[in-house]
């Protein structure tokens, strides 16, 4: 429905094992909103991030995804979004192209979009024959990014990003961010880069000790 | 097109995207022709030691191929999840939007090209090592035998593969989980590979019904597995 | 009526009548079987074996059908009930426990009778398949994960062995066919039933249910304890994550 929100999560307790990583997150987003989520490590950001994809299971609370109900209907949830983790979800054996290829043809993208992907995140020259294994970390998440823009999902929910790619990398990165959020894909960063804060995000929260306080809007 | 036509087309999209890059990571990788066939090659010596005996290896032949195919398929299915937990390829997955249906046939056919690759081989070894023999009639059987048993297998592998990828001390409880669910491809795959030897003097003609063993279990566990892995690569 | 979790115990006024009743089936099932039944023609005193071992079998298949109907009804989404899946489990649990009897007691037996402890014959080797299987099942459960991914994951597996075990049993019987030694182990039907005997076997069956019943209701609340011991165990660990964010 056209006036659903992306995320609206409510006293959300998630855990792992027997531990609550999530204590009661409370959390709303609107569409096309580059959300910034900052906080200590062990706060909660990577867990938030997955039980908005639909991967974990909600334990206690309410939570609505893309209009989808977390305790009772959370698969249907993953086929809407894009996650980009700690790992790039990336085969080393593979090359660049080949990886983004495959991924864009889970979701039936054509050749053409998944050249354009490529060539945004400015893999389409040398690097496009390259099997993932040879490439940098900072390389490696390039592809993992365009594999994301492939798949053309609604609602990207990104652990680090930026990690271990250079400063162009980093400013390419938001680019293609904000050009996303304007083509109406509502984006959550889980982010140390503070500086980002300003050019990027169009509102910021805090994760500490699974909950969630609201920084408001960047100015 | 209607919802059911979109949804089968989707999975078999879906099947062959997966099958085509899971073999093309073997041929990059070559996992199953460098480590995992020399593995195999290793048993069937290994077993000739064992049993010590020209008269005895060629007796068991059949089931000596059989099993040291089994054994072998644990560590391809092993293998094809350690693929996609490497690099969290399995996260990727879930949140795809590719039917768990097409992912599990997908990788159920990489996983049987693969086999099959293997039963060739293993094959091919018993007829250099213990002297075994095919007819021509034997012949057909034997690849038929050898499709439906690698079907079976490879459901059953990529079934309980996606169970127990993914978190640590799971892998574990892979070999647990599928030889006894397999017990009746062993059987079926070897007394229809002995008809196709003339072991012992049995006929060709005795085997089919073994054939019909094979094929009933894989269609049984292609289906169900096709519906229920879905839960099982949940976390 | 209070509930299992107000009372923290696992018994209620009909679990002990239950036991009662069971207990004294048991000293019965004793007596007739060990001392008052008569002895076989043939297998002499060796034949009171059947006594534990034919009822242990039927356990075996029953607690197999039972948690297979549980998990079933745990999947089913009107009936979906975290009860169920505690049902399968603790079904499951006893269930290896009368496999693993009926598999000693029937190798002795035969190991008596017959001089060999084992044969391949069709319902002994199911029954080691099905104990082997179950051994996996219960190491699944084991893996851990909140209770609803154990349900599910279990009951999917439960159902794969329902599928699985009547494959294993055909093919092994279609695989005695061919071997002429499987008629030997015709065990069970080489013994004349005289009436105090036959008595006694049904007898046997039904305390052994009776006592499968006990156990299972028993456990399936220790296991609902257990679940709620883990989720309470939540609560404090909420407050405390909470205080964290305080300071």
């Amino acid at each position: 429905m056209a006036h659903d929100l992306p995320v609206e999560l409510s006293d959300a307790v998630a855990v792992l094992g027997a531990f609550p990583v999530l204590a009661g997150a409370n959390l709303t987003v609107q569409r096309g909103e580059i959300v910034l989520l900052r906080g200590p490590n062990g706060a909660g950001k990577t867990t938030l991030l997955r039980l908005c994809a639909g991967l974990i299971e909600l334990e206690r609370g309410r939570g609505r995804v893309l209009g989808h109900d977390l305790s009772t209907d959370r698969w249907a949830v993953r086929h809407r979004v894009g996650l980009l983790g700690h790992a790039n979800g990336l085969y080393p054996d593979l090359t660049v192209t080949e990886n983004v290829a495959f991924w864009g043809r889970t979701v039936g993208a054509s050749d053409a979009e998944i050249a354009a992907a490529l060539k945004r995140m400015a893999l389409d020259g040398r690097l496009a024959e390259v099997q993932v294994s040879r490439l940098s970390a900072g390389q490696r998440r390039r592809t993992a990014l365009a594999a994301l823009v492939a798949r053309r999902a609604e609602l990207w929910l990104l652990d680090e990003p930026h990690a271990g790619l250079d400063a162009a990398g980093r400013d390419e990165l938001d680019e293609v961010l904000r050009q996303a959020a304007r083509a109406g894909a509502t984006i959550m960063v889980a982010s140390h880069e503070l500086e980002r804060a300003g050019t990027l995000a169009t509102r910021q929260v805090e994760v500490v000790a699974g909950q969630v306080r609201d920084l408001g809007a960047t100015s | 097109m209607s919802e059911t036509r979109r949804a089968f087309a989707s999975v078999r999209a879906t099947a062959r995207l997966i099958a085509v890059k899971d073999l093309r990571i073997e041929r990059r990788g070559r996992v199953l022709t460098n480590q995992v066939l020399p593995f195999a090659l290793i048993v069937m010596v290994m077993f000739a030691f064992a049993l010590d005996s020209d008269a005895v290896l060629e007796r068991v032949a059949p089931g000596l191929v059989w099993l040291a195919t089994l054994f072998s398929t644990l560590f391809v299915i092993a293998r094809s999840f350690a693929v996609e937990s490497s690099d969290g390829a399995l996260d990727q997955l879930r949140t795809s939007g590719a039917p768990s249906a097409g992912i599990f046939l997908g990788k159920a056919l990489a996983l049987m090209v693969q086999l099959l690759v293997l039963v060739v081989v293993l094959v091919a070894a018993a007829v250099v090592l213990y002297r075994a023999d095919i007819s021509w009639q034997g012949g057909v059987l034997l690849v038929t035998t050898a499709l439906a048993a690698t079907c079976g297998l490879a459901a059953v592998g990529t079934l309980y593969g996606g169970l127990s990828a993914g978190a640590k001390g799971r892998e574990t409880l892979l070999p647990l989980l599928v030889l006894p669910v397999v017990a009746p491809v062993l059987i079926g795959a070897t007394r229809a590979t002995e008809s196709a030897f003339g072991t012992n003097g049995i006929a060709v003609g005795e085997g089919w019904p073994w054939l019909g063993l094979l094929v009933v279990f894989a269609v049984l566990f292609s289906v169900t597995g096709a519906i229920a892995f879905g839960s099982l690569l949940d976390e | 009526m209070t509930t299992t979790s107000e009372r923290n115990v696992t018994g209620t006024s009909f679990t002990r009548g239950l036991g009662i009743v069971t207990l004294l089936g048991i000293v019965l099932l004793v007596v007739l079987g060990l001392f008052v039944s008569p002895a076989d023609v043939n297998q002499g005193e060796s034949v009171r074996i059947m006594y534990a071992h034919v009822p242990g079998a039927w356990l075996a298949y029953l607690a197999f059908v039972v948690t297979g109907i549980s998990s079933a009804a745990y999947l089913w989404k009107r009936t979906r009930s975290l009860t169920w899946d505690r049902i399968a489990g603790a079904s499951a649990e006893v269930g290896v426990l009368f496999m693993g009897i009926s598999l000693v007691t029937g190798s002795l037996w035969g190991r008596i009778t017959w001089g060999t402890y084992w044969t391949w014959d069709a319902r002994l080797t199911t029954t080691a398949f099905l104990f082997v299987t179950y051994v996996g099942y219960l190491a699944v459960r084991g893996l851990g994960g909140s209770h609803h991914q154990r349900a599910r994951r279990s009951a999917v597996l439960a159902l794969l062995a329902v599928l699985e075990i009547p494959l294993v049993h055909f093919s092994v019987r279609l695989w005695n066919t061919l071997h002429q030694e499987a008629s030997v182990a015709g065990r069970g039907t080489d013994v004349t039933m005289d009436g105090l005997m036959l008595f006694s076997l049904f007898l046997g069956v039904i305390v052994f249910t009776l006592m499968y019943v006990w156990l299972v209701l028993h456990r399936q609340r220790a296991l609902a304890l257990q679940d709620m011991v883990e989720d309470s165990g939540l609560d404090a660990a909420l407050a405390a994550r909470r205080a964290e964010a305080v300071v």
